[in-house]
């Protein structure tokens, strides 16, 4: 690999963290995450009547599909449920880690600092490897590092809207602010320029779903997608030029001919 | 007895969770349990008593964001 990024010691080549809700079809989910070249799928647990198979079904295409899991806590809004939660998706998908999402508030999906916080701890105390859904709050980031996180994962802006980064600023003082931590954007990636923000940004990654799920191509967004994270990224490496007010010809003026 | 599967109140023979899941139809499907809002690990289930009105919670790997 000639630019991996690492979380808690394990190495991907793509930086394109892709989610696994939402698609028109599980074949279409497929096709999505193997055009995305992503690594790392997320997934979640709900509620399975006894016979019906389908999160059997569905774990088996995720098997096929050879990609790290990452589960997440989704829906939860206590401590104590996302702990809970975070316990059954070990045992059911056999990883330590764990997106870990306490829901505070309904209608921007906000998490809730102060639980996330706690979970966090409780958490990787108990040998799990947390990412965290967080804001760009520092304050809270440090919260969460002084917990045993060693991913943080701030929102663009909130699940599901495709708004893009809605606090670029924010955004830009976490990475100066921690250098060394692996950050990674999640939620509210609409679009590829919104990824490749990110990632010339100097993000190690980026976590979207519905931006590819809910485009009227999925495979070609998720395609797309894998192009602009990629581009962003080689951007960020190559430090691009500070911008000016005033222009500053790019077609040299010496030997210019003198026509008038 | 009566008890609670993931919110739907069902009659149920079982005295431990582990039969339970067995009768239930769950049969070897990758899920994981908790009881009244407890996780229970696989290895326990052989000695978790099921009582009246218990609220059983059984997850299978799911689409998630």
């Amino acid at each position: 690999m000639t630019d991996p990024v690492t979380f808690y010691g394990e190495s991907f080549e793509s930086r394109l963290m892709l989610g696994t809700a939402l698609y028109p079809s599980p074949a279409i989910m497929a096709d999505a995450i193997r055009a995305s070249r992503a690594g790392i799928a997320t997934v979640s647990l709900r509620r399975e009547a006894a016979g019906t198979q389908e999160g059997q079904a569905f774990w088996r295409i995720i098997q096929e599909l050879g990609i790290t899991v990452l589960p997440n806590t989704a829906g939860c809004h206590t401590v104590k449920e996302a702990v809970t939660t975070a316990h059954m998706a070990r045992e059911v998908f056999d990883t330590p880690w764990i997106k870990l999402e306490v829901i505070g508030e309904e209608d921007r999906l906000q998490p809730d600092l102060f639980g996330l916080v706690e979970a966090a701890r409780i958490l990787s105390e108990d040998g799990f490897q947390v990412f965290p859904y967080t804001t760009e709050d520092l304050v809270a980031a440090g919260r969460l590092l002084d917990a045993g996180c060693e991913v943080l994962m701030p929102w663009g802006a909130p699940i599901g809207s495709g708004l893009g980064l809605s606090n670029p600023n924010g955004l830009k003082a976490m990475r100066g602010h921690f250098p060394d931590v692996p950050l990674v954007v999640d939620a509210g990636i609409g679009r590829p320029s919104h990824a490749a923000e990110a990632m010339e940004m100097g993000y190690d990654a980026v976590l979207l779903n519905t931006a590819v799920a809910k485009a009227g191509d999925p495979v070609r967004m998720a395609r797309a997608m894998a192009d602009a994270v990629a581009a962003g990224r080689l951007g960020y490496l190559a430090d691009p030029m500070e911008p000016r007010d005033m222009a500053a010809p790019s077609t040299p003026v010496m030997g210019k001919a003198f026509l008038s | 007895m009566t008890i609670f599967l993931n919110g739907a109140e069902i009659d149920v023979q079982s005295g431990t969770l582990d039969a339970l899941i067995t009768e239930l139809g769950y049969g070897e499907a990758r899920v994981a349990t908790a009881l009244n809002g407890d996780f229970v690990p696989k290895s326990q289930r052989a000695e978790t008593a099921i009582a009246e009105g218990d609220r059983l919670e059984v997850l299978a790997p799911l689409q998630g964001g």
